[in-house]
C-alpha cells in the first residue's frame, strides 16, 4: 500500500486553562484528502484541539507543534490559519442574520474594484459557490430567513471561497434533521473527492461510521487511539469502547411499570405565529400526560413541537388563540413563565446558549436561576445554600468542572446542557418538558440523561420529551405523539410504535387521532 | 466516565483581594482600576507637594463628587440591565428647582421637601421606565428625550432664574458631622464614624471567612486575611484622621455619609437579593431570563425608576451644596456618571458591572479632576485628559480581551498567582512556559 502523504500533524499538544488541563500531549495526524473524525465525551477536549489548530488559541498559548503541509506552523489568529487554507466552522454558527447570503460569504473578503465593493462580481461568485454546496436559494436572501441546515451550507460556501484545503466541522449536524444531515455529509464526501480534507467532530456515531476514513478518539484530554476504518472495521460499539473505556450495556434504561393517572391535560390548543396572523403553528391539539409517564413528541423540524411546548410554558411563543390546560383535574392559567413554574412546569429549551443560560453567569448562579425563592429568605439570597445546591447537582449529574464558581461559558457543550438540566430539576417540577435534551451530548452522558428522565418518572413526575432522534424517542418514551404541521396526527404506545409508523405519521395528516 | 482533572486552586492574596469587590468574573478588572486609583493619588500627592491628601482638599473632594458618585450607583444598575440613562443631569436639575420652589413658595419644611423631591424623582422614573419597559422604546431615546424635557422643564419652572434654599435644607449638601465631647483637636463625630467603619471591616472579614468555611470551599490562609485587614485598617485610620483633622467646623461631609450608606445598601441589593440577580440576568441574556420566570419588564421599569430617584437625590444634594438651584445645574453629569461606570469595569453590552467598581471608577475621575485643578491645569485640558483616560481604560480592557491576554495589572500579578490573575472567562494564558513549570496535573482514572 502506498504511503499517503499527511497534510497535518499535531504533535504533543498540551493546553491548560486555570485548574483544567484540557489537552495533555495530544497527537493528531490527518492524511491528505481524507475525512478524519474526532470522537470523545463531552469535555474531552475536541473543540479545544480544533481551536488550537485554527489559531483561536494562538501560538504561544499552548505547547507542542503543528506541522501543516510539511511546515511547522505558528498561527497567531484565525486569519493566519485561514490564509493557509484551514477553515473552521464552529459549534455555534457565526453568520450575521441581518445580512444576505452574498454579504455573509464575502464578509471581510469582499471582491473590490476601484476601491469599492464589486457586488455584481460578488453575486456572480456567490451563485457559483452556492451551486457547489447544492443550495438553490437566492443569494440575496437574508440569513435569518434560512433554516439551520441551509445556514450550515452557507458556512461551507464561505469556506470554499477562502480556498479551503482543510475544513474543520465542529458538530455540524447537531441541529440538523436527517435529510439536511445527509445532504451535508454527502457534500463533505464530495469535497473529499476534490481533494479537500475534513476534520469532523460529532456525537452522532452512525454518521461518523458512515463517512470517516480515520477516527481519533480523545478521552480526558488525551489521545486514546486512532482507528483506520478500512483496516480496523469500525462500528459504533467499537467507538464507544474507545470513548468511555468500556462497553455500554443498556443504552436505554428499563421503563417503570407503575404509570399513574392522567394529571396533565391540554385541550384544543391553538397558537398563532407571532408575526403572520393567518398562520397557525399549533392547531387544535389535545394531549395528556400521566404520572410517572414519559411522553415523546415526534415530528420533523418546524412541525410545531417547540412551538407547542413554549406556548404552553407561560405563552413564551406566538400568540395564544384558544385552548385549556388542566392539572390534577383543575383548569390552570399559564399566562407567563413564572405562573408556569409555580404550577410545577419546567421547560428545558433546545437552544441552551440563546435561551437556556446566561453565559456571563457562573455555574452556581445558573443552577438556582429559575427558582431563587427556594434558596432565599424574603428577597435575600442565601449564598451558602446556593453553593450547596450547585455542589449537589455537580456530583449527581457529574458536571465536569473544577468548581461551581466557574463561568458556564468555560464548560464544554455537554456540560452546559447538564447545568441547564440541573437548573430545571431544581425547580422541582411535576411536568418536565425536555426539548432535544441530548443535542450535542456524548453517548455516555446521553445514557445518564435517559437515566435521569427515568428517575424523575419513577418519582411520579410526568416528562415530555421532544426529540428528532427516533431511536431515543423509541427507547425512552412510554407513549409517543406525532405532530405534522402543527396538528397531532397520532398517539402510539411504546409497543405500537416503530420507526415506519412514526415516520408516516410525522409526514402526513391522514391518520385519525385516537385519544387514550 | 472519569473524574475531571482538577488541580487544587491556589488562593493567593490577590484573588482574595478580588473577593472584596464581590469577586465574580470581573474582579481582575476591578483590582486593576483600584491600583490605577492608588497610583493616581500618589502621583498627585507628590506633584502637588502634599496638597491632594490635605484635609481641606479631601473634604472638598468628597463634597464635590458625592452626587456624581450617587448617580454612578444608579447608572451601573441601568447599564448592567443593558440600558443607558442620559437624562440624569436634567432630572437632577428639574427636581432641584421644584424642591427649591416648594420651600420658597409653598413653604414646605426641608424634610418634607426632600421627601417630595424623591417622589418627583420616582414619578419621572416611572414615566421613563414606562416607555422603556412597557412600550419598548430604547432607553437611549427615552432618556435623550428626558434630557431635553427636564432641562427645559427646569428652565421653564424656574424662569431660568436661580432660586435659593434655606440652610436647614442645604445641610444635606454642605453639612458636616457635628462635633461634641472633649476637645481632642479632632472632630469627635468623625472619629467615632471611623471607629465604626474599622469595626465593620473586621466583622465583614470574619463573616466572609465563616461563609467560606460553610461552603466548604478552600479558605485563604489566615495570614492573607491579616495582611488584608492591616492594610484596610491603616487606610481607614489614615482617612479618619485626615477627615477629622480639617479646619474647625469641617469634618466628614453629610453627603459623603449618604453616599456611603447608599453604596452599602446597593452593593447588598445587587449582590445578595433576587432583584439584583434579576438585573444581571436581564442584561446577560434576557431571553434566558424570561424563560426562567424573570419578569423582565418589571425589572427594566424598576431599574429606570431607581435611577431617577437617585438622580433626584443627587440633584437635591447639589442644590444644598450651592445653597441655590439654578438653570445650569447638572449639565454633563450623565457623562461623568457613565464614564465612572465604564472605567469601573462594566460592559457596554450589559450583564457585567459592580457598584464598588463604579465608585472606584468615579473616584479616578474625581481625583484626576481635582489634582489637575490643583496643578493649575485649565478646564479645557482637564476635559481632554478625562476623555483620554476613559478611552484608554476601556481600550486596554477590550484589547487585552481580544488578544486573550491578561491586562497590564493581570500581567503584573500573574507571576505570583497565575490562577487568580487568569480567573476570567475571556482570557487565555499567553506564555506557556510559566504554566508548565507547575507540576503536571494528576489524572485520576
Ligand atoms: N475558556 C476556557 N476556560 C476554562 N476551561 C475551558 C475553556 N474552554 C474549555 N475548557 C475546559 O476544557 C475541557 C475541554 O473542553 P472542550 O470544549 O474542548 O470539550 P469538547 O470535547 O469539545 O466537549 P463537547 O463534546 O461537550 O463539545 C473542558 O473541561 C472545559 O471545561
Ligand atoms: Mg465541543
Amino acid at each position: 500500500m502506498a504511503i499517503e502523504p499527511t497534510i497535518l500533524e499535531m504533535r504533543t499538544i498540551t493546553k491548560e486553562f486555570p485548574g483544567v488541563k484540557a489537552l495533555d500531549r495530544v497527537s493528531l495526524s490527518v492524511k491528505a484528502g481524507e475525512i478524519h473524525s474526532i470522537c470523545g465525551e463531552n469535555g474531552a477536549g475536541k473543540s479545544t484541539l480544533m481551536k488550537v489548530l485554527s489559531g483561536v488559541y494562538p501560538y504561544g498559548t499552548y505547547e507542542g507543534e503543528i506541522v501543516y503541509q510539511g511546515e511547522v506552523s505558528r498561527f497567531k489568529d484565525i486569519r493566519s490559519s485561514e490564509a493557509a487554507g484551514i477553515v473552521i466552522i464552529h459549534q455555534e454558527l457565526a453568520l450575521i442574520p441581518e445580512l444576505s447570503i452574498t454579504e455573509n460569504i464575502f464578509l471581510g473578503n469582499e471582491p473590490r474594484r476601484f476601491g469599492t465593493i464589486n457586488w455584481v462580481e460578488a453575486k456572480r461568485l456567490a451563485i457559483d459557490l452556492l451551486a457547489r454546496v447544492g443550495l438553490e436559494d437566492d443569494p440575496d436572501t437574508q440569513i435569518k430567513n434560512l433554516g439551520v441546515g441551509k445556514q450550515q451550507l452557507v458556512e461551507i460556501a464561505k469556506a470554499l471561497n477562502k480556498s479551503v484545503k482543510l475544513l474543520i466541522l465542529d458538530e455540524p449536524t447537531a441541529a440538523l434533521n436527517q435529510a439536511d444531515s445527509q445532504h451535508l455529509l454527502d457534500l463533505i464526501l464530495g469535497l473529499k473527492g476534490r481533494g479537500i480534507a475534513s476534520i469532523m467532530i460529532s456525537h452522532k456515531l452512525n454518521e461518523i461510521e458512515q463517512i470517516s476514513d480515520s477516527i481519533t478518539i480523545l478521552r480526558d484530554g488525551k489521545t486514546i487511539e486512532t482507528l483506520d476504518v478500512k483496516i480496523d472495521g469500525v462500528n459504533e460499539d467499537r467507538i464507544i469502547r474507545g470513548m468511555v473505556g468500556r462497553t455500554l450495556e443498556n443504552r436505554f434504561p428499563d421503563r417503570n411499570s407503575d404509570i399513574g393517572e392522567v394529571f396533565f391535560e391540554v385541550k384544543n390548543w391553538t397558537v398563532q405565529h407571532p408575526l403572520t396572523s393567518e398562520r397557525m403553528v399549533v392547531k387544535n391539539s389535545s394531549f395528556t400526560v400521566r404520572r410517572g409517564e414519559v411522553v415523546g413528541f415526534a415530528g420533523l423540524m418546524g412541525a410545531g413541537r417547540t412551538e407547542l411546548a413554549m406556548s404552553l410554558f407561560g405563552r413564551s411563543y406566538g400568540t395564544f388563540i384558544s385552548g385549556q390546560v388542566f392539572k390534577d383535574g383543575k383548569e390552570i392559567q399559564l399566562r407567563n413563565v413564572s405562573e408556569a413554574i409555580d404550577h410545577g412546569i419546567a421547560y428545558v429549551s433546545e437552544d441552551r446558549k440563546a435561551l437556556g443560560l446566561n453565559l456571563l453567569d457562573d455555574i452556581q448562579d445558573s443552577v438556582v436561576a429559575a427558582k431563587l425563592s427556594k434558596i432565599s429568605r424574603g428577597q435575600v439570597i442565601d449564598k451558602v445554600a446556593e453553593h450547596h445546591v450547585a455542589e449537589k447537582y455537580r456530583k449527581s449529574l457529574r458536571i465536569k468542572t473544577p468548581t461551581v464558581q466557574e463561568g458556564v461559558n468555560k464548560l464544554s457543550g455537554g456540560n452546559q446542557q447538564k447545568v441547564v438540566l440541573a437548573k430545571w430539576m431544581f425547580t422541582d417540577p411535576d411536568l418536565l418538558i425536555l426539548d432535544e435534551p441530548t443535542r450535542g451530548i456524548d453517548v455516555g452522558a446521553k445514557t445518564e440523561i435517559y437515566g435521569i428522565i427515568r428517575d424523575l418518572a419513577a418519582q411520579g413526575k410526568g416528562v415530555i420529551m421532544i426529540s428528532s432522534e427516533l431511536p431515543e424517542l423509541l427507547g425512552v418514551s412510554d407513549r409517543i405523539y406525532t405532530i405534522f404541521e402543527g396538528t397531532i396526527t397520532n398517539n402510539l404506545t411504546a409497543d405500537e410504535a416503530d420507526p415506519e409508523t412514526l415516520l408516516k405519521s410525522m409526514t402526513s395528516a391522514k391518520k385519525k387521532v385516537t385519544q387514550p | 466516565m472519569s473524574a475531571p482533572r482538577v488541580e487544587p486552586k491556589k488562593s493567593g492574596g490577590i484573588r482574595d483581594l478580588g473577593k472584596m469587590f464581590g469577586a465574580g468574573q470581573s474582579s481582575g478588572r476591578q483590582i486593576g482600576i483600584l491600583g490605577a486609583l492608588v497610583v493616581i493619588i500618589v502621583f498627585f500627592q507628590i506633584a502637588t507637594g502634599g496638597l491632594t491628601l490635605d484635609p481641606i482638599n479631601l473634604i472638598n473632594l468628597v463634597n464635590q463628587n458625592a452626587y456624581v458618585l450617587i448617580l454612578a450607583i444608579g447608572m451601573v444598575m441601568v447599564i448592567i440591565a443593558g440600558h443607558i440613562d442620559l437624562s440624569v443631569g436634567s432630572v437632577a436639575a428639574f427636581t432641584g428647582i421644584i424642591v427649591a420652589i416648594s420651600m420658597q413658595s409653598w413653604h414646605f419644611p426641608p424634610a418634607l421637601a426632600i421627601l417630595f423631591g424623591l417622589v418627583v424623582g420616582a414619578i419621572i422614573g416611572a414615566w421613563q421606565g414606562f416607555w422603556v419597559a412597557y412600550v419598548g422604546v430604547p432607553a437611549f431615546i427615552v432618556t435623550l428625550a428626558g434630557m431635553l424635557i427636564f432641562r427645559g422643564g427646569n428652565q421653564f419652572v424656574g424662569s431660568s432664574q436661580s432660586i435659593p434654599v434655606p440652610d436647614a435644607f442645604a445641610f444635606i449638601g454642605n453639612g458636616f458631622i457635628g462635633d461634641f465631647g472633649p476637645n481632642t483637636n479632632y472632630s469627635n463625630g468623625t472619629l467615632i464614624l471611623g471607629l465604626l467603619v474599622a469595626i465593620a471591616v473586621i466583622w465583614q472579614e470574619i463573616r466572609s471567612r465563616r461563609t467560606q468555611s460553610k461552603m466548604g470551599s478552600d479558605k485563604a490562609p489566615v495570614w492573607v486575611s491579616i495582611v488584608k485587614l492591616v492594610i484596610l485598617e491603616a487606610v481607614v485610620i489614615y482617612a479618619t484622621l485626615l477627615f477629622a483633622g480639617g479646619r474647625v467646623g469641617t469634618s466628614y461631609p453629610i453627603s459623603g455619609i449618604i453616599l456611603g450608606v447608599l453604596v452599602l445598601l446597593y452593593s447588598f441589593i445587587t449582590r445578595n437579593t433576587t432583584f439584583g440577580r434579576h438585573i444581571y440576568a436581564v442584561g446577560g441574556n434576557w431571553h434566558a431570563a424570561e424563560l426562567s420566570g424573570v419578569k423582565i419588564r418589571r425589572i427594566n421599569f424598576l431599574v429606570m425608576m431607581n435611577m431617577s430617584i437617585l438622580a433626584a437625590l443627587a440633584g437635591m444634594i447639589a442644590v444644598g451644596r450651592s445653597v441655590a438651584s439654578g438653570p445650569g445645574d447638572g449639565v454633563g453629569w450623565e457623562l461623568d456618571a457613565i464614564a465612572a461606570v465604564f472605567i469601573g469595569g462594566a460592559a457596554v453590552s450589559g450583564g457585567i458591572g459592580t457598584i464598588v467598581g463604579s465608585i472606584v471608577g468615579g473616584l479616578v475621575i474625581a481625583v484626576l479632576n481635582n489634582g489637575l485643578q490643583l496643578l493649575g491645569v485649565g478646564v479645557d485640558r482637564v476635559q481632554i485628559i478625562k476623555g483620554l483616560v476613559l478611552l484608554i481604560a476601556v481600550g486596554v480592557d477590550v484589547y487585552s480581551k481580544k488578544q486573550g491576554r491578561p491586562s497590564i495589572i493581570g500581567r503584573f500579578t500573574r507571576s505570583r498567582d497565575i490562577n487568580a490573575a487568569l480567573d476570567r472567562p475571556d482570557i487565555t494564558p499567553t506564555n506557556s512556559a510559566e504554566e508548565t513549570s507547575r507540576p503536571p496535573a494528576t489524572t485520576p482514572n
